[in-house]
């Protein structure tokens, strides 16, 4: 057992663990933000998707410790209030989820490519970017326009800050 | 229509939950004192299960029980059962192998659990399996259907000899040989449908909860149908009486066929609840998915089509032997027989058709209804067969069509099916519109100078769906009627709750069905909630599958809708004093035409609860309840036109441009038709470029990770040119076709009737990667 120290969602937590448990468990069973998905156990969905230090990462294939003193930003951590994230605002507006399953992972990914690109993004390569994630409903079509959609978004919302 | 009535693109209520982690789906849910299960599943495709030691995993920390096959059996758990009779040709019925939910004695395809452990935590369980000791007594094993039929193949199960489930044929044999033997052309292809794995997102899960004092069951699981799983779950698995057994799906993460299935997991997780008394929580894993989860298609085809001289079909010849895997899944049997063959017509005039389907067993995971069921097979199939008369007759494809298009409704065709209306020249019309068809050679030429094989391919599907009506299907061996049900909850204060039997999980119910109450009574959809998913709540229904949510489950709720708005209307009346007939509602209200008198819903409701006012002899209370049972099922057809490019030097396959025209009848909400057609299409393309669920021939799967088994991926798949033709469905008053299936049924024959016009070979199974294109291109 390890004690675990996170800042998640802005809130600093200590949990003790196995040393064997995964980032996701932790999240999921130890702080109870479900929001996090398990869809594959192989790093290819992409359902686990987080932001550790501002960097998307799989916490599915994470072990908790690799975490230690990290700050740990999930899908319950981006809205502020009542306010949508930008990229949440586009994936609802462009109808870029269906099941909801895979869509967590998706808008966490999806931040941080638009982040990496600077905004500077087309179709292709969101395409190419969203290859470690996988949906099984919407066919991509949609999540690719709330992409890019949400790129637009996110600019204005920086310019304004 | 309103801004939020029928036909408006509303964004999704249900949306929320979801992009803010909200969603609750069965893992998230947690009970006071739960266990969890690991199940032990064989790793061989064919053994026998000659002893099973647990002593020393009972004797870790942590481990709750160790519980068996042989435990299921002495407890008098019933085994799973297959809902719909198929009789074979000489008069026999299906021979359907006895299938325990753990195994004690056989187990006939990898993965079939054995033992199950509960333990206190995930991982101990896991740990605990470990230390179980099966000692299995491998036995020769089958895979492929071809060798399953063989003599001296090994035998799956006693009752079915030859490891035959059925010889099933349907249509007029005569009468198609006739054809035959007048035919000017005949044109022959022998294709194979490649077994797919559903891969909804969420793997499954259950959660089962036994009170001992109320001798009460609760079940949460990943249903698309929680009504039939209580149902299946009482009646013949004896768990319980249906009311001392509540089923609850809560957020469903994906479906497509894959959760209708009532599975061992769940049964298991129920009566071992009961056994060590805790709540017992099983989550499936992917691997423990591809193994385990019903999977789709797997059909061998030998199919013939007769042509007169001038082009137009005179009789269809096909053989087809379906793959059961070890076991008859739940609706397995109707997947190849009522739900394939009754297709085989198409969009077109066939005289005479004749099919023959054998089901097969052998030492795999079992094959029942994934998106589409059937109707892929069979529209794969009429569209493959079609593209490769019109390069034997050297005609154009789309031309063969529509020359042999059905244009006159209704039309019966020769394997049971009545298309009840259509327009097949407008959708073709459309979709060659769409992708500019004539400007095609130009741009293969283009492309060719450039050094890259340039290829279109049609595929003109109908399919149908609304899987009803009850009276027809149980005529062909149906086990239970398949209707709808619904329930309109008016509140005191005017909020209203629609109550309804459909399962949403992805499909945007809780948006979809307000949007009917918007329109009729003029509200805005927040004041109308949709319950559904939890057979305490919602009375009976028979679920979501087949496209049917739109065409039965909405109808019904229309139905009680208006049975609560007659009643309303007679409160309204009585309040303003005028005649019943001069009510209308607009806006919320309830108005005497041409005056200004009007009362408004939350009035009326108020009336109808305090019932201080009512017309004499009338009930309080404002909830009317309806069943509905549909006419005939509803077809759906359209046409999908692929434009891609083969690169020779690769055998890569490259998008240019994916055009869809369906014909659904009303749209409800076109922003979600679009999605479901979005997502259909691209399960069609997986099929036909990257996904296939592969055994060896001693039955081990070799793809049973997302590692090993290519899903589509966003950049596999183009975006899609959608548009819609609508001729409105007669069988229901909302004239609603359905949506859910299509992309599925009709994608996979564009794809590789446009790779095969692209590389001017014909012959191409699916999945056509860039090695089989290769060889493909380059074979002698």
């Amino acid at each position: 057992m390890s004690t675990v120290k996170l800042t998640v969602n802005g809130k600093a937590v200590a949990v003790d663990v196995e040393d064997r448990t995964l980032l996701v468990h932790v999240l999921r069973d130890h702080l109870n933000l479900t929001g996090t998905h398990v869809g594959c156990d192989t790093s290819q969905c992409g359902a686990c998707v987080v932001h550790m230090d501002g960097r998307a990462v799989k916490s599915c294939t994470m072990l908790a410790g690799q975490a230690d003193g990290a700050s740990v930003t999930t899908i319950e951590g981006i809205a502020k209030g009542d306010e949508l994230h930008p990229m949440q605002a586009a994936f609802r507006d462009n109808h870029g989820l269906q099941c909801g399953y895979c869509t967590p992972g998706m808008i966490m990914s999806a931040i941080d490519i638009v982040h990496r690109h600077g905004g500077q993004l087309d179709e292709a390569t969101v395409r190419h970017e969203l290859e470690g994630n996988i949906c099984r409903c919407t066919g991509y079509h949609n999540i690719v326009k709330a992409v890019l959609d949400a790129a637009g978004r996110m600019k204005v919302s920086q310019a304004a800050e | 229509m309103g801004v939020e009535g029928i036909g408006a693109r509303v964004v999704r209520k249900e949306d929320k939950r979801f992009i803010t982690g909200k969603g609750r789906y069965v893992d998230d849910i947690k009970l006071l004192g739960m266990t969890h299960a690991h199940f032990i599943r064989s790793p061989h495709a064919h053994a026998k299960v000659k002893a099973i030691d647990s002593s020393a995993a009972l004797k870790m920390p942590g481990v709750v029980a160790v519980l068996t096959g042989q435990q299921l059996v002495d407890d008098k758990v019933g085994n799973l059962i297959c809902g719909w009779a198929i009789t074979s040709k000489d008069g026999s019925p299906m021979k359907m192998g006895a299938w325990p939910a753990m195994a004690p004695e056989t187990v006939r395809f990898v993965g079939q659990a054995v033992a199950v452990v509960i333990a206190d935590s995930k991982n101990l369980a896991r740990d605990a399996a470990e230390a179980v000791v099966v000692d299995y007594e491998e036995l020769p094993a089958v895979a492929d259907v071809h060798a399953a039929i063989k003599a001296g193949a090994p035998q799956l199960h006693p009752e079915a000899p030859g490891n035959q489930v059925y010889d099933w044929v349907i249509g007029d044999e005569g009468a198609t040989d006739a054809a035959f033997a007048k035919a000017a052309n005949v044109v022959k292809l022998d294709v194979t449908n490649n077994r797919l794995a559903p891969n909804a997102m969420e793997p499954r899960a259950a959660i089962a909860d036994y009170d001992a004092a109320e001798e009460h069951f609760t079940l949460y699981t990943t249903s698309q149908n929680p009504h039939v799983a209580r149902l299946v779950l009482s009646a013949f698995y004896n768990i319980a009486p249906e009311h001392k057994l509540r089923v609850i799906a809560p957020d469903v993460g994906g479906g497509f066929g894959s959760k209708i299935f009532i599975y061992p997991e769940e049964m298991v997780a129920l009566w071992a609840s009961k056994k060590v008394g805790r709540p017992v929580k099983w989550t499936g894993d992917r691997t423990e998915a591809f193994l385990t989860d019903a999977h789709g298609r797997d059909h061998v085809t030998h199919a013939e089509m007769a042509f007169d001289a001038n082009n137009k079909i005179t009789g269809l010849k096909v053989k087809t032997y379906a793959n059961f895997g070890a076991y008859m899944s739940l609706f397995s049997s109707s997947v190849p027989t009522y739900l394939y063959a009754t297709l085989l017509s198409g969009q077109y005039n066939i005289p005479a058709i004749h099919a023959e389907v054998v089901g097969v067993y052998t030492n795999t995971t079992p094959v029942d209804a994934y998106r589409g069921a059937g109707r892929p097979e069979a529209s794969y199939l009429i569209e493959r067969l079609m593209e490769t008369a019109a390069r034997q007759l050297k005609v154009d494809p789309a031309q063969l069509r529509r020359s042999n298009f059905i244009t006159q409704f209704p039309h019966q065709t020769p394997v049971i099916m009545a298309y009840d209306t259509g327009d097949f020249n407008a959708s073709l019309d459309a979709a060659m519109k769409a992708i500019d068809y004539a400007g095609f050679a130009a741009r293969k030429a283009q492309a060719k100078s450039q050094g890259k094989l340039r290829g279109i391919g049609v595929s003109c599907y109908i399919e149908a769906c609304g899987i009803a009506p009850s009276k027809a299907v149980g005529s062909l061996g149906a086990g239970v009627g398949l209707w709808e049900s619904a329930e309109v909850r008016v509140n005191p204060v005017g909020t209203i709750e629609i109550l309804t039997g459909s399962h949403s999980h992805g499909q945007g119910h809780e948006t979809t069905f307000c949007q009917l109450v918007a329109d009729r009574l003029g509200v805005p959809i927040s004041q109308v909630s949709i319950v559904h998913g939890d057979t305490d709540k919602v009375q009976f229904g028979m679920g979501t599958y087949g496209s049917r949510s739109a065409a039965v489950g909405l109808t019904a709720i229309l139905k009680a809708m208006e049975k609560m708005e007659s009643k309303a209307k007679k409160i309204a009346a009585h309040a303003l004093e005028a005649s019943e007939a001069d009510i209308v509602i607009e806006n919320g209200e309830f108005k005497v035409t041409g005056t200004d008198k009007a009362i408004a819903l939350p009035m009326v409701a108020l009336a109808a609860y305090t019932a201080h006012n009512l017309p004499d002899g009338m009930e309080p209370g404002l909830k009317e309840s309806a069943f509905y049972d549909p006419s005939n099922f509803t077809f759906p057809a359209g046409t999908y036109i692929c434009e891609l490019e083969v690169d020779p030097g690769t055998g890569k396959t490259s998008f240019v441009n994916f055009v869809a025209a369906d014909d659904f009848g009303r749209l409800i909400n076109p922003m979600i038709v679009e999605g479901q057609v979005h997502g259909g299409l691209v399960q069609g393309i997986g099929q036909a470029l990257l996904e296939h669920a592969i055994y060896d021939a001693n039955g081990q799967p070799v793809t049973a990770s997302f590692m090993d088994y290519a899903m589509p991926r966003a950049d596999d798949v183009p975006s899609f040119n959608l548009s819609h033709t609508t001729t409105l469905c007669p069988g229901n008053p909302l004239g609603i076709k359905g949506c859910g299936e299509a992309g599925a049924i009709g994608a996979s024959a564009a794809v590789i009737n446009a790779i095969t016009d692209a590389i001017g070979k014909n012959n191409l199974e699916m999945p056509a990667t860039p090695d089989r294109v290769w060889r493909t291109i380059h074979a002698a």
